[in-house]
Order: C-alpha cells, then structure tokens, then sequence
C-alpha cells in the first residue's frame, strides 16, 4: 500500500489531449516516486469554473460540486479530496463551505442530487485539497527532497503564484501578497528562485484570457516581463489556467507590443519528475508550447 | 425574461437594496460596506470597470437599479480575490459580483454584446451538455458565435495558439466526435434541472 491515499479530482484540463495534460503525466511520475495514490473519483464531472456562474447560477453550480464530493464519500472512503487545478479546488471548497453553512442549501442540493444516478448524498465528511497542500502538509519539504537524484543547478525560475492557489484560502501559514512555497519547492529541486519577482501574485486575467485578449494580455505582459528583468530563465506555476494564460499567448502579445517573449511555463510538478530522475516524458516536458531546452538536456542525461 | 424584470420592479418598488438582499448571490451582504475604496484599487482590470465594486455598492444603496444591471462592470472580473482578502467589512466581494451579473443576466439587462457574458454562457452549455468541457467545441464554437466570415478571421488569428496546442497534444482536432464526457449524462442532466428548478422558485423567477 501507498504511503499515502487520495481521492482525486483531476478535472477537465487535464483529460488527454486537453490544455493541461502535461500537467496530469508529470503529477503522475511525482506521486509515484513519492510513493502517493491517487484514486481518480469515478465518472467526476466538470466544477463548473469561476466562470460558471453567469449562466450557472447558485446552486447548479454547488450540486456540480457536490456531485463529486458525494461520489468520492460513497466510493473513497475516509480520504480527503486532492485537485491539481486552482480552479477545482477553489470551486469544490466552497461548495463546502457553503454547504456547511446553509442548511437550506444543503437540503436543496441534496433534493437535486437524488436526481442524479448511484444514489448520491452530500455529507460533507472529507476535507478539500489542493496538491501543493498536501505535498507541503503531509508529506513536507524534507522528503519531497529525497528522491531528487539531479539537480536543476543554473537554472533561475519565477515562481508565479497567480490568485487562485493563493486567494482566498491559500496555503497554510503564507502570506497572501509573498507566498514562499512555490520558491522553497524551486530550491528543493536545486535550482535558483527568483526572490524579489514583484508580479508573483498578479492575476493574469483567468477565463477573460478568452473574452478580454487586449486587457488579459496587458496583465500577462506584465508578469512575463518581470520574470526578464530579474534574470529568470523559466516561470513555474502551480495552477493550470496560468500556466495556460502564460505560456500560449507570448507570440500574441510579442505581435502586439513588439516584445521579444519566449519563456517557458513549467508545473512545479514537472521540476520535480525531472529531478527525480524522470524522463522528459514522464516530466510531460513534450506537451510544452515554448521548449524548456535546458530541462530537457537534464532529463537526457543519466542519473548522477 | 422581460416580465420577470417588471415583475421585479414592482415587488421591489424603490427598495433595490432590498430586491439585491433576496435575489443576489450575497446580496445580504451589501449594506456591510463602509465605502472605504480597498476593493475599487484591487481589480486587475481596473481601469475597465466604469463602477468599481465600492461604487456599485453605493450606488445600490441610493437604488440605481437600471444604471446597476445594465453595466459591465461587473463582467470585468477575473475571480481573482485580491478584493475578498482586502476588505475591512469581509465582504465576498467577488461573490457579488458574480452574483450582481447572474441576476442581471436572468433579467435580460445584462449588455447583449458583452464578449465575458457570452463566453460564460457558451461555456456553461458545453460542460453541462457531456458533464465536462469539450475544449475544441468550445474554442471552435466560440470563434464562430458571429457568424461565418468573422469566424474564420479569428481563428486566423489564433492560429498560431492553436498550432502550438496541437503539436504540445494539448488539443484534440478530433474532440468533436471522441469527447465522451460523464457516463451518467442523464443524471446530470435531470440534476441540473432540478437545481435550476428550485435556485427559480427560491428567487421568483418560476412562472
Ligand atoms: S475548472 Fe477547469 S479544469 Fe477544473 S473542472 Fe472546471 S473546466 Fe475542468
Ligand atoms: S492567476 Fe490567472 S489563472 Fe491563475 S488562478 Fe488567477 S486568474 Fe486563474
Ligand atoms: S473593501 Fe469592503 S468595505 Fe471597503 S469599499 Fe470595498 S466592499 Fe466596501
Ligand atoms: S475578484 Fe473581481 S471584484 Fe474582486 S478584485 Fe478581483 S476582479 Fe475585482
């Protein structure tokens, strides 16, 4: 057995062939290096995003949720929920909040749930995670620095936080305007944190990449312009919609503001599969828009 | 959609603070706000917001209702939460704001061409149609909502993000017939039914 058992909720990003699947592969190689199991909620569905609420409204937006999280009481019994996407985790843990905070609410989605097939109710019994969380929390920094057999020496990352890993639940005992986690993670793997990288926590305009472009990509400018100018080679996320915003639209914002971007937007996840000796592969490194060269020369090279 | 407005403006008369408290998300909440101007400095966007949140607020309370719905203001926000962690009165700001443009949405006020209220309604009916987003329905779908000649000019444009998707395998050209979504589609469906069904009665707006 695992040392460790969650109930996963990966969400659509990171289906195959989707925005975010690189994500999914290098989580994979670092959970199983790390020795932490995953057990995917059966036939979960979409959470409905921070957009959702236009045309969702409340409560269908909550019974999505809670859908999930009756599914994975009924069938993962006595774990918690673990989400890699910000987005996810944020809209399932308020479900939950909420939910234990209003019973009419409760009452109301567990009406609609009944609707639903295998018999669901929401109980509300398992907490809702995020999994820099549950790295950071359960298994903490020392032994996620155990299986790192290469070092990422050399090579400077900024480490964008974005909002959603950040605000408004975050991760215990950091800061909402300069959380550290991100660059501890940077330095376990060997590589060099960026320390003042003032755009750590800016938004990058989230879904309104898509319906805003012009203002969305003022933002993203903004962050991708700041890793430059203190010297970093990469930018790493842990939040697939940023990762997304970031990486994608460099040629777009290079067209419009005459800029020169190329850098790439790695997972936290994905220095740690290729830290931990993964291949480039496994570290999903193929599923990058703009290469990560470097990562990839340190993945080719046998273990040292 | 248009009666369910005059509907609303008559129960609610000249109380728009009070029609806010009992059919907005949060709505409750709004009469907390002591104007301080925190959640206006907070929105990325916000040179975009003709009403910064802190104004909206105020401008409920002196029931500016038509100015109020019709804006979009409040379809400038990125659900980042800078606001929710600043404000001194720990108003769910963005909870509003989502809650202020659904209702404005439900009522037929919301600005027709608002490209984020079109997106978000697109994107709501792809995820709900299979239980999770079929990506290359929805950017296809979303590059063609003006017709044709438009379409293609888009997807022009973002050919270059699409190129890079696809050669990354982080789009699938073939989603339109592979995604398969949930397997109990129906349920979801007949769940998503009920919720609206009950979110309807709860608010007035069930004929
Ligand atoms: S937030 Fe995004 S990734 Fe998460 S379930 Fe919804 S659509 Fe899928
Ligand atoms: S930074 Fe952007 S993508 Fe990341 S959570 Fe914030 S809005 Fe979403
Ligand atoms: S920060 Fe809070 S109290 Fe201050 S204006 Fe905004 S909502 Fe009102
Ligand atoms: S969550 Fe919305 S309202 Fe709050 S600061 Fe961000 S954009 Fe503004």
């Amino acid at each position: 057995m695992a040392r460790k058992e969650y109930s996963f909720y990966p969400g659509c990003s990171s289906e195959r062939l989707t925005s975010a699947s690189n994500y999914m592969v290098s989580v994979e190689a670092m959970c199983k290096k790390l020795d932490v199991q995953l057990n995917e909620i059966p036939d979960w569905n979409c959470c409905g995003a921070s957009i959702g609420y236009a045309e969702g409204g409340e409560l269908p937006r909550h019974v999505m949720n809670a859908r999930n999280l009756a599914i994975s009481e009924q069938v993962n019994k006595g774990q918690d929920v673990v989400a890699t996407c910000a987005a996810c985790w944020l809209g399932a843990r308020e479900t939950k909040d909420r939910l234990a905070h209003d019973s009419d609410m409760l009452a109301e989605t567990n009406e609609a749930l009944r609707e639903a097939g295998m018999n669901l109710q929401y109980k509300g019994e398992q907490e809702v995670r995020h999994m820099v969380e549950v790295l950071i929390e359960d298994l903490g920094y020392d032994e996620m620095k155990k299986p790192v057999v290469k070092s990422l020496e050399g090579i400077k990352f900024a480490g964008y936080v974005g909002c959603q890993t950040n605000r408004p639940f975050g991760i215990a005992g950091e800061s909402f305007e300069n959380p550290k986690y991100l660059d501890k993670l940077v330095e376990i793997v060997g590589g060099e944190p960026v320390e003042k990288y003032d755009q750590k926590v800016t938004c990058c305009g989230g879904a309104l990449a898509f319906s805003e472009p012009e203002k969305s990509q003022a933002q993203i400018k903004k962050i991708i312009e700041s890793a430059y100018d203190h010297g970093a080679e990469m930018i790493v996320t842990p939040c697939p919609v940023c990762q997304m915003n970031v990486e994608v639209y460099q040629g777009q914002i290079n067209k419009r503001y005459g800029t020169k971007f190329n850098m790439p937007v790695m997972y936290y996840s994905q220095l740690m599969a290729v830290a931990y000796g993964g291949s480039a592969k496994d570290a999903g490194l193929d599923g990058q828009v703009i290469r990560a060269r470097r990562l990839e020369e340190i993945a080719a090279k046998g273990a040292r | 959609m248009g009666d369910i407005n005059t509907a609303m403006t008559e129960q609610y008369r000249n109380d728009f603070l009070k029609e806010v408290e009992a059919n907005v998300e949060e709505g409750q909440w709004v009469k907390m706000c002591m104007q301080c101007g925190v959640c206006s400095g907070s929105c990325p966007l916000g040179p975009a917001w003709e009403h910064p949140p802190q104004e909206i607020f105020m401008m409920i309370r002196a029931g500016r209702r038509e100015e109020v719905l019709k804006s979009d203001s409040m379809w400038m926000c990125t659900s980042c939460y800078n606001c929710i962690v600043r404000c001194p009165r720990e108003l769910p700001i963005t909870h509003i704001m989502h809650g202020l443009a659904n209702y404005a949405h439900r009522l037929g006020l919301a600005p027709k061409m608002n490209p984020t209220r079109r997106f978000a309604k697109k994107f709501w009916n792809n995820l709900t149609k299979t239980g999770r987003v079929n990506e290359i329905e929805l950017s296809v779908g979303l590059y063609f909502m003006d017709g044709f000649k438009t379409g293609i000019a888009r997807a022009w444009a973002m050919k270059d993000v699409g190129i890079g998707m696809l050669k990354a395998k982080r789009l699938n050209p073939f989603g339109f017939v592979t995604h398969k979504g949930c397997k109990d589609k129906k349920g979801i469906h007949r769940m998503l039914k009920k919720a609206r069904e009950i979110e309807d009665r709860r608010k007035g707006f069930a004929a």
